[in-house]
């Protein structure tokens, strides 16, 4: 619970550097510090508004915008049931009250040992699929109680570990993106007409003047 | 806070319809502020004039048709086009409308008979106008806890907020301090700060004026009065020389509180908290009351008026004029500062009058440049050379009008300063000089001629590109102060020179941070100088045949007062509420020269180090008073009205000097009022003419009127100052200035007086490296008048060879560092 | 059960796969699998479209008649062309926030043919002239995201994006970015708020056409996940192969989520504007009817926010226009089933709870209407309603969405269709879009909402519950 350590404030300027403007990294740069702590701290908060060049009021206004992040240290997983209505149709609130009654806490609520905080969630995109959770934002389709009974017991086994990491990891592949390869990142105010479109232009204008 | 809309000019009119009638409006100007000045009154909880709208309360929707056919469109974010048709008033508006009100009052809680709002608060008026009786929403409302400080100075009642995004718009867009913020979401969304990093804004106050309801509050206005008991009038803050409209309010003959008007050349309804927070000192436990006399045992003791007076005319009358002198008046009215200048210049027959400390501008270069109105400097696209005082520090809302003439107005700013400043993140070029280099950099910057080695400490290439905005602009507007009060105010002088040589057509704003000082040097409180921009070369034979007698030659200046008071030669110093003993620059000159001068005789309102030391103190009246007129910077007159009575038997200042006049043999010719005194020096001065107090007050907006910007004296030539090298292991000295210092009317402010920062001495990173000294190492700095302690900050701000110091904080006097006879001021800093 | 999605579905017969020719391929997300799978050539679109010039490509885009998929179904090729000429830069804003409830589409198209969706932003990009695309893939989608990155990673290394793209002078970056969970960021503007860092909130349009001033204020273009996908299919074979499938105006397919109570639930690419709900429903390619034993209750149409239809247009055909004037919309393509067993009030509860939840704030209406429309019905759920309730509901939500509100007709009580779309007290549609639920079920089901309120129990009693 800390500010970013050296490696993540490195992997934070590359980050900014995909933006025009260094703002733009906000949510990243906040999900990257949820990755290292598990949940967004103050601390880190004030790291980021410094590496964006904003005041911490600032990204607390933007991070607490957004229903992923977490202002309070959470559990290992957050188990996430949808109940919206694809889901509720197949009994996904039923789903929900079973987790309740499995781990003993209601939505928003951590078990004691740390190991879920359990929530009651808006549609996941996986309607089809339903009734469907995320387990830190990886997906478990068509889940009846006994299959929750399951998905619980492997998480606290590990036997998930390699699926599931823990919360705050979002992908664990990074887009790569180096000096070399990057077009054109600068801020708006020093962009031009890009070359293709020029180079078409000039041809059809001085096609229009060939034939007029 | 019902805001009027901008007052503009028709350029493009168009004709639309408003509920029927056909009305001629401005293009593009915003639909609400059209139907509003044509009789059709929006009601809006989110727009302000002054502010790009949101759209997000959504009570002023009104119908539009544009020609496809009848909408509800909010008109406070739509731009009046030809033939649009509005209906403000129909069912389907009004029922919007109502449904507004009702969704906003469903989670608002029912305190208005507690609520500072109440009586004053738009939701309640709409509520009562239009309302619903019983409300609908019978479930449980939000519950927070009840006010919450967000800084030293505003509350917060989240419950009552309606989330009109006008204070954290207010504090990111207009005055760049977004430290409020929503936060959360939707009917969770509240107002806060970062934990632990309070709505620390010069001008958090704006925020509780702009706010709809009663959501968020001052400490120093908080339950201490109710809408029905203010009586009010309009008035100009005279806290400094930007001079910003106000309203000054009154509950039992004491101001309790202060609200900005929108001048449209000025303050655009803008106040720095200092300005608005300034009653708490005239409602001080300490205000000066009755006259005092030192006594035979050394201590002060009240006396008699006839009695001080008396003494003051007898120590006066005993010497030779020219052993007399008038210091300060830069805080009077104009009205004042004329009568104290006749009586001076006249009836005492003095020439060593000086309303500046020595710390200004010459009066003849004030008076002498072409001048610049803020408009002028603010104008839409322009370019500004910004050699003055840091802004935010100093002129607060003229900081607010750079800003936003920066951010919104294309305007390019290139700053020179010594370190940098609130404005620096605004400005196209912010060069940062070594002390008593400004000239070179200002003559490099105009010519474009970069030696390869850079100036002034800066490089050359930040030069050159400083230098190109600069290129071809010929009416270039240059905003001139004293950056650095360590530093000689040749030096700007010298600087001033180098502009005028290579752009003939600038023109200048003089960046003087007192109340009225250029109002004083306009009456002539200057010396060698008369009233209406004349000098004894050219004004003797006007004023006098105006007062029978004026100076022949011209007598000393703010720092030679000092000096001779020092030595012995001044018999009789006059302090016309001027406190050198913590406001000059050099500390230990003023020591000397309060302690060498004869009689001490000091006006003021407040106890200050200097009237502590006085010999007769006179109390004067303060800001809301006594009326009269002021002059702002730009040299703008507005009137000041009195609200309430001064303390004890206090009197206008013009009443003393008259007083005097008489008690020396004189007359200053004024019956009743200072209407008299205005009205005799518009009739001998030329630059005031067709500002007679009859034209003043015929005004119909508060914006005053501008004394004219051409009409000047002559410049005298000045001989440029010779600045010696900084030797190697020293520094060089910046002194400069915070908003909150330790100043009389500071310190008898309970709500400022809290926020005046702590002493340090700020270091460049690398000299800091260079001496092993860290964030909150203890330093002492010392130069060859004195020394001082106090922890070091390292601040990328200040540039290499440069140390620091704020002037007069808390018990760390930079002052004693300074020798004013000195261009520069170097120092040593030492670990202790 | 990781990141399963839907395998391959068939296509109707005639009906070419154009997006979703990959979903059943193991490596269809990977370069070598894109360029060796699928109903065309990885890339070859792309190299095509880099011959002609940038105006022709839009062209071709208008002259298919590409609708939006994200919602509005607005042509893409128009959109385009809002872009004020000679103004630079330009952005391109990639929209896979899905998160309408229903919506289940752009995640399977990020996550199963990701450079499908690169190769659609590069021929935009060309087109007109952007100077950087930002894929905004919704933040819970870890997946996706993971899937994309990979899938950019090697686009760039294989020189298909970034500077001199295919050794030619076109260059233009492709950055990954996502959310962090708010439905509203879906809306074009507030997505470019969050893009920018700030809260997702909505601008207002006018001023704030994102074609005109989007992304930093510069002109933006942004396109559903889905409409891009469209491109490199488009560009691969021809404007009239485009539009031999559907109509005339919603030419080519469609991805529909069918979900909720049908036999077989999932996510099928079907003609657009020929296909009828019965068909997608009954059909044994499709839905192949709905749950044994049960019957059609209602169903909606196009997400969440989309009014609810019920048996009586189940006979319409997937056509934006056809449904707009039936009183609903197509939206994002999310068809959500419901049968007899299904509780009006409940599933009207969930819905509204969602909006309520979900709204950003910013408008008045929107941010205490949609939460006080949610009290009223739970308390109704929870049996304490009153009679007044009922129009206290209607009137809230009319203060939100002036009406009359877009229905459906109701042949048996003689009711006509309101048509879409909806009037509004808020800046974006979210407001309004609770209030369809509401309409919709108090015309139809008024009665479900009368039995849950129980007249004598004005009082609150301790206990109380309601067998639903
Ligand atoms: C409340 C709301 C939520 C939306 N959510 C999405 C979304 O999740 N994905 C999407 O593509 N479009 C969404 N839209 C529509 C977008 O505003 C926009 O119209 C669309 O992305 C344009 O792309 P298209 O023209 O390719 O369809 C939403 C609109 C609203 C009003
Ligand atoms: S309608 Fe709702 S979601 Fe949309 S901008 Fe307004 S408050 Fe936000
Ligand atoms: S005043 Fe127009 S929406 Fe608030």
């Amino acid at each position: 619970m800390a500010r970013l350590t050296p490696e993540n404030v490195e992997l934070a300027h590359r980050i900014i550097a995909r933006y025009p403007r260094p703002k733009s990294a906000t949510i990243p740069l906040c999900h990257l510090a949820q990755e290292q702590d598990g949940w967004l701290t103050d601390e880190a908060m004030v790291h980021v508004a410094e590496l964006v060049g904003c005041t911490p009021a600032e990204v607390l206004g933007t991070a607490s915008f957004y229903e992923m992040f977490k202002r309070h240290e959470t559990g290992r997983y957050c188990l996430n049931v949808c109940t919206n209505i694809s889901c509720q149709l197949l009994g996904g609130e039923e789903l929900l009250e079973h987790a309740e009654q499995v781990l003993g806490v209601r939505p928003g609520g951590t078990t004691s040992d740390g190991m879920f905080t359990l929530e009651d969630v808006e549609c996941i995109a996986a309607c089809t699929e339903a009734p469907a959770v995320q387990v830190n934002y990886r997906y478990f389709h068509r889940l009846g109680p006994d299959d929750l009974d399951q998905l619980i017991t492997d998480l606290r086994s590990g036997a998930l570990d390699d699926v599931v990491p823990h919360h705050g990891t979002l992908g664990r592949v990074h887009q790569d993106l180096d000096g070399d390869r990057i077009a054109n990142i600068t801020p708006p105010e020093a962009q031009t007409e890009p070359v293709w479109i020029r180079r078409h232009r000039e041809l059809a204008e001085s096609n229009d003047g060939g034939a007029s | 806070m019902s805001e009027p809309p901008r007052r503009i000019e028709i350029t493009e009119p168009v004709t639309i319809t408003v509920d029927g009638r056909e009305v001629t409006a401005q293009n593009g100007e915003w639909l609400i502020d059209a139907c509003e000045r044509n009789d059709a009154y929006i009601p809006r909880f989110c727009y302000h004039p002054r502010m790009e709208p949101v759209g997000m309360c959504r009570m002023c929707l009104v119908e539009v048709d544009t020609g496809r056919g009848p909408a509800l469109q909010p008109s406070c974010m739509l731009p009046v086009t030809p033939g649009m048709s509005v209906d403000t008033t129909n069912d389907k508006v009004a029922k919007a409308q109502d449904g507004v009100l009702e969704f906003l009052l469903s989670n608002h809680p029912l305190d208005c008979p507690v609520c500072d709002k109440g009586g004053e608060c738009p939701l309640q008026d709409q509520t009562m106008a239009y309302g619903p009786g019983e409300s609908r929403f019978v479930e449980e409302k939000r519950h927070y806890e009840k006010p919450i400080p967000i800084s030293e100075t505003v509350f917060l009642d989240r419950e009552r907020c309606i989330l009109c995004d006008r204070c954290t718009r207010f504090a990111s867009d207009v005055a760049g301090d977004p430290l409020i913020h929503f936060i959360d979401r939707g009917s969770q969304t509240e107002i806060a700060t970062f934990p632990d990093e309070p709505f620390a804004s010069y001008f958090s106050g704006n925020t509780v004026q702009i706010c709809p309801v009663g959501a968020l509050t001052a400490k120093p206005y908080r339950f201490r009065a109710r809408p029905w008991d203010l009586e009010e009038v309009e008035s100009t803050c005279t806290s400094c020389s930007v001079g910003c409209r106000v309203t000054i309010q009154s509950s039992r003959n004491q101001l309790v509180r202060y609200q900005g008007v929108d001048s449209d050349p000025v303050n655009w309804s803008w106040l720095c908290d200092k300005g608005r927070f300034g009653h708490e000192a005239s409602n001080s436990e300490d205000r000066l009351r009755e006259p005092m006399r030192r006594s035979e045992d050394g201590a002060l003791r009240v006396a008699q008026w006839s009695d001080a007076l008396g003494a003051a005319a007898a120590a006066i009358r005993s010497v030779d004029p020219s052993r007399v002198a008038v210091l300060g008046g830069a805080r009077l009215t104009n009205e004042s500062q004329y009568a104290w200048t006749k009586l001076a210049k006249s009836v005492i027959g003095t020439d060593h009058v000086d309303a500046q400390l020595g710390d200004g501008l010459p009066a003849e270069v004030v008076l002498g440049l072409p001048g610049a109105s803020i408009d002028d400097v603010c104008a839409k696209g322009g370019t500004v050379l910004y050699l003055g005082p840091d802004p935010k520090e100093e002129l607060p809302v003229l900081y607010l009008r750079l800003r936003h003439a920066a951010v919104s107005d294309s305007v390019r700013i290139v700053e020179c300063s010594p370190m940098r400043s609130g404005l620096s993140p605004y400005a196209a070029a912010s060069l940062q000089y070594a002390p008593g280099e400004l000239p070179a950099l200002v003559a490099a910057l105009c010519s474009g001629d970069v030696p390869d080695g850079g100036v002034a400490g800066v490089d050359a290439d930040t030069v050159r590109s400083a230098a190109a905005l600069l290129d071809g602009i010929d009416d270039l507007s240059v905003v001139v102060g004293r950056a650095n009060l360590a530093e000689t105010a040749g030096v700007v002088v010298d600087a001033i020179d180098a502009v005028r040589s290579a752009r003939p057509g600038a023109r200048y704003l003089s960046a003087l941070r007192r109340g009225n000082v250029r109002g004083a040097l306009e009456a002539g409180m200057s010396p060698g100088l008369l009233p209406g921009r004349t000098t004894i070369a050219t004004g003797s034979a006007t004023w006098t045949e105006a007062w029978g007698a004026v100076p022949t030659a011209a007598g000393l200046d703010g720092l030679g007062i000092l000096d001779a008071a020092a030595e012995g030669r001044l018999d009789v110093l006059i302090l016309l509420g001027a406190d050198p003993l913590t406001d000059a620059a050099d500390r230990s000159l003023a020591r000397r020269a309060i302690a060498g001068a004869g009689t001490v005789i000091s006006l003021d309102s407040l106890p200050s180090a200097s009237t502590l030391q006085s010999d007769i103190v006179l109390p004067v009246a303060a800001f809301g008073e006594c009326d009269g007129t002021t002059t702002n910077l730009e040299g703008r007159v507005t009137v000041l009205h009195q609200k309430v009575t001064p303390p004890g038997t206090a009197r206008t200042d013009w009443m003393i000097a008259a007083e005097l006049a008489l008690r020396l043999g004189g007359d200053l010719g004024v019956e009743s009022s200072q209407v008299e005194l205005w009205d005799e020096l518009v009739k001998h001065s030329a630059p005031h003419d067709g500002l007679s107090s009859a034209a003043l007050a015929a005004q119909e907006d508060p914006d005053g009127l501008l004394l004219p910007l051409d009409a000047t004296i002559e410049l005298a030539a000045t001989t440029p100052t010779n600045v010696p090298p900084r030797s190697a292991d020293s520094l060089r000295l910046v002194v400069n200035r915070t908003l909150y210092d330790s100043g009389s009317a500071i310190s008898h402010c309970a709500s400022s007086a809290a926020l005046v920062p702590e002493a340090s001495v700020r270091l460049s990173p690398a000299d800091a490296a260079a001496m092993g000294l860290e964030t909150g190492t203890f330093v002492t700095v010392a130069s060859s008048h004195g020394s001082v302690s106090v922890p070091a900050v390292v601040d990328p701000g200040v540039p290499g060879g440069a140390a620091v110091v704020r002037h007069n904080l808390e018990s760390v006097d930079a002052g004693v560092l300074v020798d004013a006879a000195d261009p520069v001021c170097d120092v040593r800093v030492e670990l202790r | 059960m990781i990141g399963t999605t839907t395998p391959a579905m068939p296509t109707a017969p005639g009906v070419p796969a154009i997006v979703s020719s990959r979903f059943g391929v193991a490596d269809g997300h990977t370069l070598e699998g894109y360029r060796s799978s699928g109903s065309y050539e990885g890339y070859s679109a792309l190299r095509a479209v880099l011959e002609m010039s940038p105006s022709a490509a839009s062209e071709i885009v208008k002259d298919a008649s590409l609708l939006g998929r994200g919602g509005a179904g607005f042509p893409a090729g128009i959109k385009w062309g809002f872009c004020p000429a000679d103004v630079w830069p330009r952005y391109i804003v990639v929209n896979g926030d899905e998160s309408e409830p229903g919506t289940y589409k752009d995640r399977v198209l990020m996550e199963r043919d990701p450079h499908q969706l690169i190769e659609g932003c590069l021929i935009a990009a060309y087109a007109i002239g952007a100077a950087q695309v930002f894929l905004y893939v919704r933040g819970e989608m870890a997946h996706a995201q993971e899937r994309i990155a990979a899938a950019l990673n090697e686009a760039y290394a294989a020189g298909l994006v970034g500077r001199n793209i295919l050794g030619t002078d076109f260059s233009v970056d492709i950055v990954l970015h996502w959310g962090a969970g708010a439905y509203i960021v879906g809306e074009e503007t507030a997505l470019i708020e969050s893009l920018e860092g700030n809260r997702g909130m909505p601008r207002l349009k006018p001023p704030f056409f994102p074609a005109a001033k989007g992304v930093y204020l510069a002109p933006t273009i942004v396109n559903n996940v889905e409409t891009l996908s469209n491109l490199p299919w488009l560009f691969s074979h021809s404007v009239e192969e485009y539009r031999s499938v559907g109509t005339d105006s919603s030419p080519g397919t469609r991805l529909i989520a069918l979900s909720g109570h049908v036999e077989n639930p999932g996510i099928f690419e079907v003609a657009q504007g020929t296909t009828t709900f019965r068909e997608l429903f009954e059909s044994e390619l499709y839905g192949n009817g709905i749950r044994a034993g049960h019957e059609l209750k209602m169903f909606i149409p196009g997400g969440a926010s989309a009014p609810w239809f019920f048996p009586e247009q189940v006979d319409l055909p997937l056509e934006g226009r056809v449904v707009g004037g039936a009183g609903s919309m197509l939206g994002s393509g999310a068809v959500v089933v419901m049968d007899e067993t299904t509780d009006a009030v409940r599933a009207c509860l969930r819905l509204v709870r969602f909006f309520a939840r979900e709204s950003c704030g910013k408008c008045t209406p929107c941010r205490e209407g949609t939460t006080w429309e949610e009290k009223i019905l739970q308390r109704i759920l929870d049996g304490h309603g009153r009679p007044s309730d009922l129009e206290l509901l209607l009137d809230v939500a009319d203060n939100i969405s002036p009406g009359p509100y877009p229905v459906a007709s109701d042949p048996a009580n003689d009711l006509d269709a309101v048509p879409y779309p909806p009037r509004q007290t808020t800046i974006c549609p979210l407001g309004p879009s609770s209030v369809a639920p509401i309409t919709s079920a108090i015309r139809r089901f008024r009665h479900e909402f009368e039995d849950k309120i129980v007249q004598r129990d004005l009082i609150p009693v301790e206990g109380v519950s309601v067998d639903v």
